[in-house]
């Protein structure tokens, strides 16, 4: 899920009812399903500078992951994310990576309701921590699968629908977990005589707006992710953990419920980094497939029906 | 469910604020202890230098006399730095009290790994080279690599231990007080030290330190000197030396290096870059002899580093020792059998890693932005020697033997490399990919493994209570190479051993310097 991760190779995202909209499960409804994705990149930031790495070529991410959304109430769910990663460089010597990378968990409520105009108006307050699944190395970036820093996020959501139409704003601030490297030593802009690397913060801003119905959402969002703190990737070394990485982009996102069974849906997704810093000029895509289970008792009997 | 959202809140508020506070790191190197020998080698003017011809061979004029009026002055100094003393100064006067060897060995391991970063390619394909005439211009000077780095810090510790012999030579012949001995008004925030103070033993390293830094690292002379400023405050601050003590020190520290620049800049290392021919006819020489010779794996094709650095004039040794009795023999022939097993080996660790083997291939690695496998060595030397209580003498006759035998390990190393030429198992098998970065020069003896071996040897003769663990650790970075896909297992076991024999000539030299 996007916040979580923004390597080199700048995760993609594939989305239904998740953290980053303004959709909610109802009470009782499970919804789960796999999703896959793939991002990748030939040109990146080295601080600002943008290049080509033609020891490493294309470096491709593909991430498949299972995520889940359950209705505590209406106006409460709860979410999940299991991300499994594999990283391969399209040239040069360096090994690909792949593992279980962070697993993720969100609460999303909806704090205020209001009708404004002809729309609806939510107010929506996530909550959402992060921790690694496996022992992989974040410090072989760009290949590493991820930071390997434990996170926890807060996000204040404004969700405005008037008929079918939408848009939805959020800003989330990240906390990032010191990491403890292999090493016991690293250089940064300076030595450290320590395994453990300060990881900076980061900030988060994502819109999103288009048409909504129950059968199809189709929307575009641009989304900006920066690093508050770190240092720029000197002229020809490797990136680190904590580097500044910053990246801005655009994208699009399609779901499509299904009619000849109840509760499938489909979704695809594809994006494009736009301008960044020490991150990769990614593009991805991707797509899931979506099943909502009813756990309610006094629809229990339809289950089967469904 | 409000109970439900109310815990969850209170879960994510709770661990929100614990990672929120938990950021502080404290650094090993912040926590060494202030230097406090158990034995104060009051006669290590009498050791045996490196270089030097005598202890006196530089001059060192006479102190004023303590009741002379300018060293009232003197005193009226440090007492002014006393009379308001500020939290900064006194963590200063802690972090520079922990020893002056140790300090700036510790300031050359990060410019090491500051410079440890390769050139750009130019646009046609080919690569610049730094020049150190203009050092601040891309590619900035030093490309400091491993053989680089091994250089630099054996000209820094046996510039550092000469210049020490030639100090406590000089504190005894003159024997003048500490300053807080003169006066007991002057308060020490460190051990006192029952030594003579003229000169000062931290000003004649640091002396000798700035211009050996300065030769090595000449694009960050404002850098050396800020911190060259900061230690000599933090000697007056701490009432352990007069402004004179450490003029004096920082003079007689500087003419003793002189002579390690002189010798620096005649070792033949500005020359070990080659040039194309040189490169042409390495390889060819290897085809000659039916062998498949090393090529470059990187695009654009980088030459392979530092040619001739197995040419550069030795500590330990002279060059016709190194060919007949330090050169390993030759690796398995590219055809054999024995050849075929090694890679073999490689391609299964390449494919099958566990996550401790591969642990070990990162804590070891030691590449691109970092202090190079020597400096790990001097890292590990630094860590146990703050915890011996040695003498500033003593620290800088250890760093001398460990670092000379470092740079001659490489010297026997890069010999091996360029003599035999032997290719890596990725350019041997394309199935193999590697856990660490390519290193781009042959594979034939791995430079981990020669330095390691070498730096193990050393450290095992000055601290013999340790020495198992050295010897395994020596083992363990040897192995490394072989779990990150770049060595065969005979490149490894052969720089082994080349590394211990490399060890065992400064062992011997240890036995002869009086300082034992």
């Amino acid at each position: 899920m996007i916040p979580l991760l923004l390597l080199l190779s700048a995760q993609q995202q594939v989305q239904a009812q998740t953290d980053i909209d303004g959709l909610f499960m109802e009470k009782n409804f499970f919804c789960i399903g796999p999703t896959i994705g793939q991002s990748s990149w030939k040109e990146y930031w080295e601080g600002t500078n943008k290049r080509e790495n033609l020891n490493l070529g294309r470096v491709r991410t593909t991430t498949a992951m299972v995520m889940g959304n359950y209705g505590v109430t209406d106006k409460l769910n709860i979410l999940f994310g299991v991300p499994y990663v594999k990283t391969k460089a399209g040239a040069g010597q360096l090994a690909g990576q792949k593992g279980f990378q962070d697993l993720s968990f969100f609460i999303k409520w909806i704090a205020a309701e209001k009708h404004i105009g002809k729309g609806h108006l939510k107010g929506i307050l996530i909550g959402g921590v992060s921790t690694p699944l496996s022992d992989y190395t974040p410090d072989m970036l760009p290949t590493s699968i991820g930071l390997k820093s434990k996170t926890a996020m807060l996000r204040l959501m404004a969700d405005y629908q008037a008929g079918n139409w939408f848009g939805t704003l959020s800003g989330t601030y990240n906390f990032r977990s010191n990491v403890e490297l292999d090493r016991n030593t690293y250089y940064t802009t300076q030595m450290h005589y320590t395994n453990e690397v300060r990881m900076p913060d980061a900030s988060y801003i994502n819109l999103r707006a288009g048409y909504r119905s129950t059968t199809w959402i189709l929307e575009a969002f641009a989304d900006q992710w920066k690093t508050l703190g770190g240092y720029d990737i000197t002229k020809n070394n490797m990136p680190f953990i904590s580097n500044k990485m910053n990246a801005t982009r655009v994208g699009v996102h399609i779901k499509y419920e299904t009619d000849f069974i109840n509760g499938l849906s489909f979704v695809a997704d594809a994006g494009t980094t736009v301008a960044g810093r020490n991150v990769g000029k990614s593009t991805n895509y991707g797509g899931g497939i979506f099943y909502i289970m009813d756990f309610s008792k006094k629809k229990k009997t339809d289950k089967s029906s469904k | 469910m409000k109970k439900i959202f109310l815990y969850s809140s209170l879960v994510a508020i709770a661990a929100i604020s614990l990672m929120a506070c938990s950021k502080q790191i404290n650094e090993v190197n912040m926590s060494y202890p202030a230097i406090d020998p158990v034995r104060t080698d009051a006669n290590a003017g009498t050791w045996k230098p490196l270089l030097l011809t005598s202890p006196s061979e530089f001059t060192c004029p006479a102190p004023i006399a303590t009741a002379s009026p300018d060293y009232v002055l003197q005193l009226n100094e440090i007492k002014s730095f006393q009379d308001d003393i500020t939290s900064e100064e006194k963590a200063l006067v802690k972090y520079w009290g922990a020893g002056a060897v140790l300090r700036w060995n510790e300031i050359m391991r990060e410019l090491v790994a500051k410079h440890n970063i390769p050139p750009y390619q130019n646009p046609d394909g080919t690569y610049p080279i730094p020049s150190a005439a203009n050092p601040l211009a891309y590619p900035t000077f030093p490309f400091a690599n491993p053989p680089y780095a091994a250089r630099a810090y054996a000209y820094l510790s046996a510039a550092q231990y000469d210049a020490c012999i030639a100090g406590y030579h000089y504190k005894s012949v003159y024997n003048r007080s500490a300053p807080f001995k003169v006066d007991t008004l002057i308060r020490t925030l460190l051990p006192k030290s029952s030594l003579p103070s003229y000169p000062s033993e931290d000003a004649v390293v640091m002396g000798a330190s700035v211009e050996l830094l300065k030769l090595l690292f000449p694009g960050d002379q404002d850098y050396i000197d800020q911190r060259a400023a900061e230690h000599k405050r933090a000697r007056l601050i701490s009432g352990a030396n007069v402004r004179s003590d450490l003029d004096a020190g920082e003079n007689l520290g500087k003419a003793v290096a002189a002579k390690f620049v002189a010798r620096a800049r005649g070792d033949r290392a500005g020359a070990a870059v080659g040039n194309p021919a040189i490169w042409a006819q390495t390889e060819a020489d290897c085809v000659a002899r039916g062998e498949i010779p090393w090529i470059s794996q990187e695009t654009p094709k980088r030459p392979g580093m530092l040619p001739l650095f197995g040419k550069v004039r030795a500590w330990l040794f002279d060059s016709a020792t190194m060919v007949n009795a330090v050169r390993p023999g030759p690796p398995p022939l590219t055809g054999s059998q024995e050849f075929k097993t090694e890679l073999e080996e490689i391609y299964r660790y390449s494919k099958n890693l566990s996550s401790s083997q591969r642990a070990i291939a990162h804590f070891w690695a030691d590449g691109l932005n970092t202090y190079t496998p020597p400096g790990h060595w001097n890292y590990i030397a630094a860590n146990d020697f703050a915890l011996l209580n040695f003498s500033e003498a003593r620290w800088a006759r250890n760093m001398a033997l460990l670092n000379i035998s470092l740079m001659d390990a490489g010297i026997a190393c890069w010999d091996a490399k360029y003599f035999y030429y032997n290719p890596r198992p990725s350019h041997m098998d394309s199935r193999i990919k590697t856990v660490t970065g390519l290193p781009n020069f042959p594979s034939y003896i791995s430079g981990h493994s020669t330095f390691s071996g070498a730096a193990a040897t050393v450290l095992a003769y000055i601290v013999p209570s340790k020495a198992a663990d050295y010897m395994a650790m020596a083992k363990d970075a040897s192995l490394s190479r072989m779990y990150g896909a770049i060595h065969y297992r005979s490149d490894c076991d052969k720089g082994l051993e080349t590394g211990y024999k490399v060890g065992n000539y400064a062992v011997t030299k240890g036995h002869l310097d009086g300082a034992e």
